[in-house]
């Protein structure tokens, strides 16, 4: 019971992340592409400008979360991701820092640098996390001990010995980048104003049927690759209301964009998000870490869990202190509301 | 090298360095709240320009605080997975705790500080400087808990696998060895804020520039500079030197570097310890000292390293004993430092003090050193423990992660910290060329 419990707290929070940093991340590709002079860049910029930083802590509580909940499965993925997770802190240093600094130097060649930086290390995150989910769903070569060692890349198939890099991994990757790069651009949509938010809602349209595409390519890959992830389906098929969740909010994208409906388009876009990662937390339970060197050696609930104590004493503090993290969340977007002030902005 | 010492250097390394900037957002936090506090009171645009000025640096080295902390706490697990696998479930919990009550609090109210002024009433604008405060304030509290549960363990049992469960919340979180700690550390971090913000004041009175703000900080910054210098002494640092005396004796005889058990030991201000002769080389000596420090008479018995098997001595006896007598020395400075500038501040003649001015000015780095030699002295003393008494650092690291793979990211992250140095200088110089702007009525 509490293993069922803390994984889909752990999903939770793994969910706030990608839908939250996940728009800021997707601005962070878009505005490379989409302003046109120094005025919407800092538009760009200052829709998320507030508001960054606080959606990376859902990164770091969750991966705290995890720690504490399933220390074998963190210590286990953290050392054995060892290579792509520091590059994974590389990237989110030089995020942070371009992002924030740009508006303290007033030298355009800099500016520029910085710019780039940001949105290179935007998207190259977005395709590192969903590679990271692919590995995770595709399984890891687990050691009888709980430990592995994964190299950036083998022979780039799937089978007993994996790279973080293969063609299912690659899919994964680029699905992320795609499915958040819309996500940024239809709250650019809804956070700026005239020409620069026309723009962004033209490009949302078409992304979306490439998301589509991708979406319907890389659940194919899944069940591919790991044919087990349809069992839980299969044993309460009313879980399939989770796909029709991901087609429902893909189509709600592309209507409520061609309809003008920015609110309601960047809140498909949420769902999606939402009913893609739930569905494939869905297609693991309770697995947490598959094993591709055979299914004993999986890590799961039961084997990761920690003391009864510990998890029981974090239910009482997680969910006081998630209230009030979602109440502050609730406050600062209350506050910085409504779109960004063209002109004024990041001044 | 070997894997263990490369992993203890990628971490001492990366925490080193992240460690300069929370020291100075939580110092900062606190000055800027007084600066807040009296801006609401009085009405006078000064204190509010003042308090924009200090949140805009307070701004940048935030942002540095939490792109060098992120790394932090993923390295548990990359490079500590067999610590971590053990002990998740007792420090995993102060470190989510972190992020889950502090965190998220912080970053909140720090969007709506420095980007809300125009949104918010001055009352809720002072709020967010507090809310700013006790976020970062609780956000030291949870990582000195975690450190302070590898210091001494406390509340655990061990679960058939071997696991550390956690048996009492409020036992880890009220840990004596953590209260004392924090608050020797937080004052720590005071100490760097304020000597941070009288060095920009004597610097802009020094430079002849923006003579009212200099002032401003100059009263702010000395009077919280001497309350922290006394405090970081007595009563915070006594009282956490007699814990540590209690229950990590080899820690602290290798701190004062004591060899020998003695009745009346005497206190060593400087010397070299001698790990093959076992003893101090060059050393000045106050008689009987030490046992007084500790025990309160002189005659007390102060246990030395030769009472303590020789595999559980601190592995860097040398590299301890001079981290300790550092932060010590430099303690001793700023007392007599702070002592002095709030006395011609009181007489109104600190502004025309030049060499107290430059005094303050150049004193600016020594906390940073400070802070940084106390917190070596605390791991360093605990080696070679990783939980003390119950795990040797050696039995901790990812032996999955080859030395030369860690070596790799410490390379690394030495080369892109190398770049964050440089960019935080230049960013800081600029704001501090700047200034202040004129104040401005409303």
């Amino acid at each position: 019971m509490m293993g069922f419990v803390w994984f889909w707290l752990v999903a939770v929070m793994i969910v706030g992340y990608v839908v939250l940093d996940g728009f800021d991340l997707g601005v962070g590709v878009m505005h490379l592409f989409i302003c046109r002079d120094e005025t919407e860049r800092r538009a760009t910029l200052a829709s998320i400008g507030p508001v960054w930083d606080g959606n990376e802590v859902w990164l770091l509580a969750g991966g705290g979360t995890l720690y504490f909940a399933f220390p074998l499965l963190y210590a286990s993925a953290f050392s054995g991701f060892y290579l792509p997770l520091m590059i994974v802190l590389w990237l989110l240093v030089l995020r942070g820092i371009s992002v924030e600094l740009r508006n303290h130097i007033d030298v355009g060649v800099w500016r520029a640098l910085l710019d780039g930086v940001f949105g290179l290390s935007s998207g190259l995150l977005t395709i590192f996390f969903g590679a990271a989910l692919a590995n995770v769903l595709r399984g890891v070569p687990l050691q009888a001990d709980g430990y592995f060692f994964l190299p950036l890349w083998t022979n780039w198939q799937p089978g007993p010995h994996p790279g973080i890099l293969d063609w299912y991994t690659v899919i994964g990757g680029v699905v992320a980048l795609v499915a958040l790069t819309l996500h940024g651009a239809l709250w650019l949509t809804l956070k700026t104003s005239g020409d620069l938010a026309e723009r962004t809602r033209r490009v949302a349209g078409p992304l979306s049927i490439q998301l589509a595409v991708l979406t319907v390519i890389s659940l194919g890959a899944t069940i591919h690759v790991r044919p087990e992830s349809l069992d839980n389906y299969f044993n309460y098929p009313f879980t399939f209301i989770v796909p029709v969740g991901v087609v429902a909010s893909l189509a709600g994208i592309w209507l409520f964009n061609r309809a003008r409906q920015p609110l309601k388009a960047f809140l498909s876009s949420c769902l999606y998000l939402f009913f893609m990662l739930a569905g494939a937390c869905w297609g693991l339970y309770p697995t947490l870490l598959p094993a591709t060197t055979g299914m004993d050696r999986d890590i799961t609930l039961a084997k990761a869990l920690s003391g009864p104590h510990t998890l029981a004493v974090g239910l009482v503090w997680w969910a006081f202190g998630m209230t009030l993290a979602v109440g502050y969340v609730v406050f600062v977007y209350t506050k910085f509301k409504g779109k960004v002030d063209m002109e004024t902005a990041g001044h | 090298m070997t894997a263990e010492l490369i992993h203890r250097l990628h971490f001492a390394f990366t925490v080193t360095f992240h460690y300069l900037f929370p020291q100075l957002t939580m110092g900062l936090a606190l000055l800027i709240v007084v600066l807040k506090s009296v801006a609401l009171k009085t009405g006078d645009a000064k204190w509010d320009q003042a308090a924009r000025f200090w949140g805009k640096i307070f701004g940048i080295n935030f942002v540095f605080g939490v792109v060098t902390g992120i790394p932090m706490e993923f390295e548990f697990g990359t490079n500590w997975a067999r610590f971590s696998r053990l002990s998740g479930g007792v420090i995993g919990q102060p470190l989510a705790m972190e992020g889950v009550f502090s965190f998220f609090l912080e970053s909140a109210f720090l969007g709506l500080f420095l980007y809300g002024e125009k949104r918010l009433s001055k009352l809720m604008h002072w709020f967010s400087a507090v809310m700013v405060f006790v976020g970062s304030w609780i956000s030291g509290f949870f990582i000195i808990v975690t450190d302070a549960w590898m210091q001494h363990p406390v509340a655990y049992d061990r679960l058939p696998n071997g696991q550390f469960e956690v048996l009492s919340f409020w036992q880890l979180l009220l840990n004596p060895w953590a209260l004392l700690q924090y608050a020797h550390n937080m004052t720590g971090a005071v100490i760097t804020g304020s000597f941070v913000m009288s060095a920009v004041g004597a610097f802009y009175l020094l430079d002849d520039r923006n003579p009212v703000y200099a002032r401003i900080f100059l009263k702010v910054g000395v009077i919280a500079g001497l309350v922290s210098s006394i405090l970081i002494i007595f009563p915070t640092g006594d009282l956490h030197g007699k814990y540590l005396a209690k229950n990590q004796p080899a820690a602290i005889a290798g701190m004062e570097g004591v060899f020998k058990t003695e009745t009346g030991a005497g206190m060593v201000l400087i010397g070299q310890p001698n790990e093959e002769t076992g003893e101090i080389d060059n050393p000045i000596v106050v008689n009987d000292l030490l046992s007084f420090l500790i025990y309160g008479t002189t005659q007390a018995e102060v246990k030395g390293l030769d009472q303590i098997p020789r595999d559980q001595w601190p592995t860097a006896l040398p590299l301890l004993f001079y981290a300790y007598h550092i932060m010590a020395g430099l303690g001793t400075w700023f007392v007599l430092l702070m002592t002095v500038a709030a006395f011609l501040l009181w007489r109104g003649r600190l502004a025309g003090a030049r060499w107290a001015l430059w005094a303050l000015l150049l004193s600016f780095p020594l906390p940073y050193i400070a802070n940084t030699a106390g917190w070596m002295t605390a791991e360093l003393g605990r080696q070679p423990w990783l939980i003390y008494g119950l795990m040797r650092t050696s039995e901790g690291y990812s032996n999955t992660v080859s030395a030369s793979n860690g070596l790799f990211t410490l390379i690394g992250f030495m080369g892109l910290y190398l770049l964050l140095g440089l960019l935080f200088t230049v960013l800081i110089y600029r704001e501090i060329s700047h200034g202040p702007e004129p104040a401005y009525a409303g």
